[in-house]
């Protein structure tokens, strides 16, 4: 998820009393909060960190590069909590016990934002770009997280739960609930088509990979299309392109899949509105 | 802006490329070192191993077991252990002789006994140690020789799934089953033992690691769910047993009452004074989880693994071996996990004392990565040994886990179901077919040389290690008393290798036979420092070691060119210390323990 890291300022408003701005919390910290959250719990029950010292690494590269890039480009200090989720995305999903991955990962991530864009907009979600680009060509070096966070019903529930009542909150739970029966419907028909136990095709869903790939990547606001309607259509198709994927025995076919139909979407979406506008502007000219 | 867009473009795509470069450099490294023939390996590595088992008279076959037929839609994966070599001088003829397991139903155990002529001869079933196997009992999984009972004759445990026995050693003329009388346990799935004298009372005790809950009968289950519950935080494995030797032939559990407690899949063990405290700890590498390390006070022992920094980060612990690879008087640690380029790096870890720690306040920190010894692929076996004799401790690591279809791989179900909820990982039905698929199949193996700068090479091919079978267990010993570290590979399903080492002569040796009188007899536990050109290398007679493995008790130290040799101090398990003075290299010394 990429917050808006340029903040604009706002118009003044009356400021609310002091206790409701405690509970009140800006929406925009909360998914570094929640996140947080997942790494320490999951962490302090588990231990599944590589080690603090690359997530440390992976963080402090995206924050640094952030405040770089965004000082360079922008002329202001941009708002981090956008590269904090990056840098904290990559220490969590990348699995190296080398350090350099971890800082070429979080350098590659937040560049891309600032490189691949259209009409202003970044295309791919910036950890979903770092990530593959790792995987694609290093490795030798590095794996995503896909095992290393136990088994366990029950912490899975806890993140199940606290993750939706997050995204309900910035009404984005749509998006998850559309991938999820999507991925279920496809999962059967997968145990259908192979004979496998369809245990097996649903094991995936239910490992923490998952979990930060459908509360984080996929709702990303920067990235995802603006329709509700779109929305879910783009969430039916990365599961539907990721169902390709899993028949040819793609073991990172979320991530790849997001890969492709992310920036294919904003740029259909970017057309569509083009169009609009044009025929629009012919309307009013005419 | 627009010059630092152009910059900023650049700058992306030269760390795009980044993974590439190092990849390229990596690559050229290794082709640089794989150089070709014995000559041009003596010459730069000074060393070369030359695959001799079937002039040794050795045309060893590994067969695997076939387990319940509700496995049997992945029963490569299941039935992947039981080849496993030690290696014994059972007759005290001087001479190196080697046991292995075969593990099919009904198969026979081999027992090669040194002709003394190069060649080894089965003697298996007239020593009565073959038919071990048979229908109902389980199958061989690996064993330890310890004298148990101080007779000076090597006895065996035998680790099987399935029911455990121990053999007397009846005067190197045959062996008796005594496994009623020990009170070992009816069943027991382990894949580790270990002999070692933890208290310290003259007799070896005898630790043995569960894989299997030791309920689960593999050819008759009740159900399928005996499958771990987690890839990597699995604690409903078997269940880990200490034997207190009470002298008699008689032993007695006392894991509990001493504080080993633990159902972790053990794959590996060993049992080394890692702090100088004159008591073994105890180091046990478990599958699917963190490592365990058991602090021995003398009486009890306490979980220290968090604590020391080893049982942090779990893996798919497979192998135990120590090494004083620094030559500075202190044991590193090895463990050998899975590396699968693009699916799974766990990397192996090297555990390296911490400078300025001991004690009770021991830590280790990983170097694998640093020390070159890291990515060893599926691993399994592993040992330490001076294999071209200049002084420094090599590494010889085995591994590849099924080698079938060499086209398809069982990776991605494999992961898939790896990750998944422990209601899904843990019940066999779920796992995919693996229909002839390979995971990690036809792995090239390392050996690892040390460039006594904090660095490992690996020189696999160049001296001659080119076989790409299911390695499992690796022992060294001196085969043919010519002063060198011989190499045996056990291979899953697959050829027993026996490496005959060629070394540059001018590289020098010593070797140490010793045997305890108030300490066990085997000696087991006992250390040797051998101080030599102002350095010093500390090495340990072992009950077990690597992967389903023993090394020869005797020990041997590589020591270069032209070695001044100060002294060997010899440290009894019995707490007795010894100092041989100026011994000659070249030379290999039978020292009895001094009343």
């Amino acid at each position: 998820m990429s917050p808006s890291a340029i903040t604009t300022p706002a118009a003044p408003a009356k400021e609310p009393p002091q206790w409701k701005r405690w509970l009140n919390l800006d929406s925009r910290y909360v998914p570094p909060l929640f996140i947080t959250l997942i790494l320490l719990v999951g962490h302090l029950s588990f231990g599944i960190l590589e080690s603090y010292q690359r997530t440390m690494l992976a963080i402090a590269t995206s924050i640094v590069a952030e405040l770089v890039l965004g000082r360079v480009f922008y002329k202001k200090w941009p708002n981090l909590a956008s590269a904090y989720i990056s840098g904290i995305s990559v220490g969590i999903l990348l699995r190296s016990p080398a350090f350099w991955p971890y800082a070429l990962c979080a350098l590659i991530t937040i560049t891309s934002k600032y490189v691949l864009r259209v009409k202003g907009r970044h295309l791919w979600n910036p950890s979903n770009f770092g990530i593959c680009v790792m995987l694609f060509l290093a490795a030798d070096t590095v794996a995503s997280l896909s095992i290393q966070w136990g088994n366990n019903l029950a912490a899975m529930l806890v993140i199940w739960a606290l993750g939706s009542f997050i995204i309900a909150r910035h009404r984005r739970f749509h998006i998850t609930a559309v991938y999820v029966l999507s991925f279920a419907a496809f999962a059967f028909l997968r145990a259908t088509i192979l004979h496998d136990p369809w245990q097996a095709e649903i094991s995936p869903i239910t490992g923490p990979e998952y979990q930060l790939f459908i509360f984080f990547m996929i709702t990303d606001p920067r990235t995802t299309v603006q329709s509700k309607v779109g929305q879910s259509l783009v969430a039916f198709c990365i599961a539907f392109v990721e169902f390709f994927l899993r028949l040819d025995q793609s073991i990172y076919a979320p991530l790849y899949a997001l890969f492709m139909v992310g920036p294919a979407a904003l740029l259909i979406e970017m057309w569509l509105n083009s169009r609009k506008a044009a025929s629009m502007a012919a309307v009013t000219a005419s | 802006m627009k010059r630092a867009r152009i910059v900023l473009i650049v700058l992306f795509i030269g760390l795009i490329v980044t993974p590439i470069i190092i990849r390229r450099i990596s690559a050229r490294h290794k082709q640089s070192a794989a150089t070709q023939g014995m000559s041009a390996a003596m010459q730069r590595h000074g060393f070369y191993l030359e695959e001799v088992s079937h002039q040794a008279g050795i045309d060893f076959v590994h067969q695997g077991p076939t387990l319940d037929s509700q496995l049997a839609h992945i029963m490569p994966e299941v039935a992947s252990m039981g080849a496993s070599v030690s290696i014994v001088d059972f007759d005290r003829d001087g001479w190196p002789d080697i046991y292995v397991t075969d593990s099919k139903e009904g198969s026979r155990n081999r027992l090669y006994r040194n002709q003394h002529d190069g060649t080894f001869k089965d003697v298996a079933e007239a020593m009565g140690v073959a038919d071990v196997n048979q229908q109902g009992t389980g199958v061989s999984m690996g064993t330890v020789w310890g004298d148990y009972d101080n007779d000076g004759y090597e006895d065996f445990f035998l680790i099987k799934w399935g029911r455990p026995e121990l053999f007397h050693n009846d005067h190197g003329k045959g062996f008796t089953r005594v496994s009623d009388q020990a009170g070992l346990p009816a069943w027991i799935n382990a894949n580790t033992a270990v002999w070692f004298d933890y208290d310290g009372d003259g007799r070896l005790d005898l630790f043995v690691g569960g894989y299997y809950p030791e309920n689960v009968d593999l050819w008759h289950l009740k159900n399928t769910k005996m499958m771990p519950e987690s890839f990597e935080y699995a604690k409903n494995g078997g269940r880990k047993y200490l034997f207190h030797n009470l002298g008699g032939g008689r032993f007695e559990e006392v894991s509990a009452k001493v504080g080993i407690s633990s159902r972790r899949w053990a794959l590996a063990a060993g049992a080394a004074d890692l702090r100088g405290t004159g008591h073994p700890d105890l180091f046990v590498a478990n599958d699917y989880g963190v490592a365990e390390l058991f602090l021995n006070d003398g009486k009890r022992f306490h979980d220290a693994g968090a604590q020391t920094g080893v049982g942090f980060a779990p893996k798919s612990g497979m192998n135990v071996a120590f090494g004083d690879i620094l030559n500075q008087g202190r044991y590193s640690v090895y463990v050998s996990n899975i590396s699968e380029e693009g699916v799974l790096i766990q990397g192996n870890n090297l555990w390296v004392p911490k400078e300025g720690t001991g004690g009770s306040d021991i830590k280790f920190e990983n170097l694998a990565r640093d020390m070159g010894v890291e990515l060893g692929g599926w691993s399994f076996g592993a040992q330490f040994g001076d294999l071209n004799n200049d002084g420094t401790l090599d590494l010889f690591l085995t591994n590849g886990y099924v080698s079938l279809d060499k086209q398809r791989n069982y990776w991605y179900d494999f992961s898939k179901v790896a990750g998944g909820n422990s209601s899904i990982i843990g019940d066999a039905k779920d796992w995919p077919a693996m229909t002839g698929r390979s995971l990690s199949g036809y792995q090239q193996k390392h050996v690892w040389m040390n460039d006594g700068a904090g660095k490992f090479v690996d020189v696999a091919q160049a001296v001659g290690v080119t076989d790409t079978h299911d390695g499992r267990a690796v022992a060294f010993a001196d085969l043919w008393n010519r002063g060198v570290l011989d190499v045996v590979v056990a291979n899953q399903r697959g050829p027993l290798l026996v490496y005959k080492n060629n070394v540059n002569p001018e590289n020098q040796w010593i070797e140490f036979a010793l045997q305890g009188t108030k300490s066990n007899r085997s000696a087991i536990g006992a250390e040797v420092s051998l101080y030599w050109n102002g350095q010093e290398q500390k090495q340990e007679i072992s009950g077990g070691s690597g992967f389903a493995a023993q090394n020869d008790r005797r020990l041997h130290f590589g020591l270069g060119k032209n070695p001044q040799i100060e002294k060997a101090v010899i440290r009894w398990p019995s707490g007795k210390v010894q100092t041989i003075n100026s011994p000659a290299a070249g030379k290999l010394y039978t020292i009895e323990e001094p009343e």
